[in-house]
C-alpha cells in the first residue's frame, strides 16, 4: 500500500495548482525574442544581390535581378534563418508567427518600384 | 504441449507509435522468438548529400530525428570540422554541451512519460512530460526553435546564450531537478512500476557486450562506456563518469536514465560556471577533402557519423549509424522467454526512434 501513496503529494499539490497547459487559443501565446516563424523582406532596401537565394538551403527564395524580384515559396520555407543572417542589407526580417496554414501552395512574390514608379505615385498623392 | 504461433507485432501499434514490425514466435504466451523487419519509413536522407551542399546538410542532418535534432546537426559538423581541420571556439563547445545536455533530458524526460503511458500510470506520464515543456521553452528562448534548433554549423554556433539567459537557466534546472526528484521517487519506489519492470527482460553484460549495445541501454548491463569520454565538445573539461548498474533489467534501465537526468543537470551546471568568454564561431575557408569517423553519445547511445569530402563543395558520402540500430540485436534477446504482455515495455525500454534508424 505504502507504495501507491507515493504520488499523494504531487496529485494534491496538482488539485491546488493552477492549470500548467496554457488556454490556447483563447489566449495568445508569447513568444521568446528569438523564435523563428515566417520571413518577411523590406523589398525597398532590397539590392538583388541573390545572397539570400544562394544560402537557402531548400531553395524557397528566388531573386530575379532584371525583373527587380524577390519571391519566396513560404511553404518550402524550413525556417533555418539563413537567408536573414546572411543578407548584407539587413532588409530580410523573421516573424514569430508561421504563413497561416492554406490549401493551396502559394509563393509570395514582391517587386520593387522603381524611381519613375516613386515620382508618379507622390505626383498621385 | 504446448501450441506455436506467430503473432505479428506492428508496424502500428497503440503502445509504439514507431513504425517496427516484429513476428513473434509463441508457445503459448511465452516468445520464443523475434523476427524483426524495418524499412518502413526510409527518407534517403544520406542521398540527399549528393544535392546540397556541405553546409546546407547541416539542416538535413538535424532533421534525422526530431528528438536528438541538435545531437545529429552536430555530430555532422564535428565530423567535417576535424576533415577540413577547423578548431571552433571555446565557447562554442560549452554551448555544445549545454544544448547537448539540455537534448538528453528532455529525450530521458519524454522516455518516462512513455515509459509510464505504456503501464496505464497517466498522471506520471503527465507529470514528465510537464517537465520536459520547461526544457523546450529553454531550447526556444535560446535558439529560436521548439524541435528544430538550426544552431549548429560548420565552425561553431549560430547563436549565444547571454549571462543573464544562463543563469536563467541554472534557476529553471534547480526548481526541474526538484520536481523530477518527487517523480522518480515514484518511478524507483512505485509497487505498480516495480511490478512491471523488476525482473523482465534481462541482458547479461556479456550478452550486451556480443550484441554491441550502445547507450543506457549497455550501461544498465553493466558496461561502464560512455562516448562523451572520448571528448568532443567541451566534454574533456567535464567532470563525469558515466552511470552504470548491474542488474541488466528494465527497472535498472529506468533507473539509469534518471540517474543520467540528475548527471545531465550537474553537466550543465558546471558548463554554466566554466564557460569561456569569446567568439562562438570561426570562419571557415574552402571546401572538404578527406573523411573521418565521428562519435557522439546521443541519449539512446552511440551515433557514428562518417563523412567523406572530394574536394568540391558536396561530399561523396554520409552515413549515420544510429544507436537504436545497435540496440536491435539486444532487444531481440530481452524478447526471447519474456511474456506476450510484456514485449512493448521491453521494446520500449531502448528507446528505440525508428525513424532515425531508417532515416
Ligand atoms: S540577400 Fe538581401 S539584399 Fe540580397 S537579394 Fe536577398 S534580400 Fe535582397
Ligand atoms: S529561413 Fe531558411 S529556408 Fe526559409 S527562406 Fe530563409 S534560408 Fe530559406
Amino acid at each position: 500500500m505504502s507504495g501507491i501513496m507515493k504520488f499523494t503529494g504531487t496529485v494534491l499539490k496538482n488539485l491546488i495548482h493552477k492549470p500548467v497547459t496554457e488556454n490556447y487559443p483563447q489566449a495568445e501565446r508569447e513568444y521568446p525574442e528569438r523564435t523563428r516563424g515566417k520571413v518577411s523582406i523590406d523589398i525597398s532596401q532590397c539590392v538583388f544581390c541573390t545572397l539570400c537565394a544562394k544560402k537557402c538551403p531548400t531553395g524557397a527564395i528566388t531573386v530575379d535581378r532584371a525583373a527587380q524580384t524577390w519571391t519566396i515559396d513560404p511553404f518550402g520555407c524550413i525556417q533555418c534563418r539563413c537567408c536573414v543572417d546572411h543578407c548584407p542589407r539587413k532588409c530580410l526580417s523573421m516573424e514569430q508567427h508561421y504563413t497561416s496554414p492554406s490549401e493551396e501552395k502559394t509563393v509570395e512574390t514582391y517587386t520593387k518600384q522603381t524611381t519613375e514608379e516613386k515620382q508618379e505615385e507622390k505626383e498621385h498623392a | 504441449m504446448s501450441v506455436r504461433s506467430i503473432v505479428p507485432f506492428g508496424p502500428q501499434h497503440p503502445v509504439l507509435p514507431e513504425p517496427i514490425h516484429l513476428d513473434l514466435v509463441l508457445e503459448d504466451e511465452k516468445v520464443v522468438e523475434a523476427v524483426p523487419s524495418i524499412g518502413f519509413v526510409h527518407r534517403g536522407l544520406e542521398k540527399l548529400v549528393e544535392k546540397k551542399d556541405y553546409q546546407q546538410y547541416v539542416y538535413v542532418a538535424e532533421r534525422i530525428c526530431g528528438i536528438c535534432s541538435f545531437m545529429h546537426g552536430m555530430g555532422y559538423c564535428e565530423a567535417v570540422e576535424h576533415v577540413m581541420n577547423v578548431e571552433i571556439p571555446p565557447r562554442a563547445k560549452y554551448l555544445r554541451t549545454i544544448w547537448c545536455e539540455m537534448s538528453r533530458i528532455h529525450s530521458h524526460l519524454l522516455w518516462l512519460g512513455l515509459l509510464a503511458d505504456a503501464f496505464g500510470f497517466e498522471s506520471l506520464f503527465m507529470q514528465s512530460w510537464r517537465l520536459r515543456e520547461k526544457i523546450l521553452d529553454m531550447f526556444e528562448v535560446s535558439t529560436g526553435g521548439r524541435v528544430i534548433f538550426s544552431v549548429n554549423m560548420i565552425g561553431g554556433q549560430r547563436r549565444d546564450m547571454d549571462a543573464q539567459m544562463l543563469s536563467m537557466f541554472s534557476k529553471v534546472l534547480d526548481d526541474m531537478e526538484r520536481e523530477l526528484r518527487e517523480i522518480s521517487k515514484t518511478f524507483l519506489n512505485d509497487y505498480a512500476v516495480q511490478s512491471r519492470l523488476k525482473d523482465v527482460g534481462f541482458l547479461t553484460k556479456e550478452q550486451a557486450h556480443e550484441l554491441g549495445a550502445v547507450g543506457p541501454f549497455m550501461r544498465a548491463s553493466g558496461i561502464a562506456l560512455d562516448s562523451r569520454k572520448l571528448g568532443y565538445a567541451a566534454y574533456p573539461d567535464i567532470d563525469f563518469e558515466p552511470i552504470t548498474s548491474q542488474v541488466g533489467d528494465s527497472y535498472a534501465r529506468c533507473d539509469v536514465r534518471i540517474r543520467e537526468i540528475f548527471q545531465s543537470f550537474d553537466i550543465i551546471r558546471q558548463a554554466i560556471a566554466k564557460i569561456p568568454e569569446g567568439e562562438v564561431a570561426v570562419p571557415v575557408k574552402g571546401m572538404p577533402s578527406g573523411e573521418h569517423f565521428m562519435r557522439v553519445e546521443q541519449p539512446r547511445g552511440e551515433a557514428i557519423y562518417y563523412v567523406k569530402g572530394n574536394g568540391t563543395k558536396f561530399l561523396d558520402r554520409v552515413r549515420v549509424r544510429t544507436p537504436t540500430f545497435a540496440n536491435l540485436p539486444g532487444m531481440l534477446e530481452t524478447l526471447k522467454g519474456c511474456q506476450l504482455a510484456d514485449v512493448p515495455i521491453l521494446i520500449l525500454t531502448i528507446d528505440p526512434c525508428i525513424s532515425c534508424t531508417e532515416r
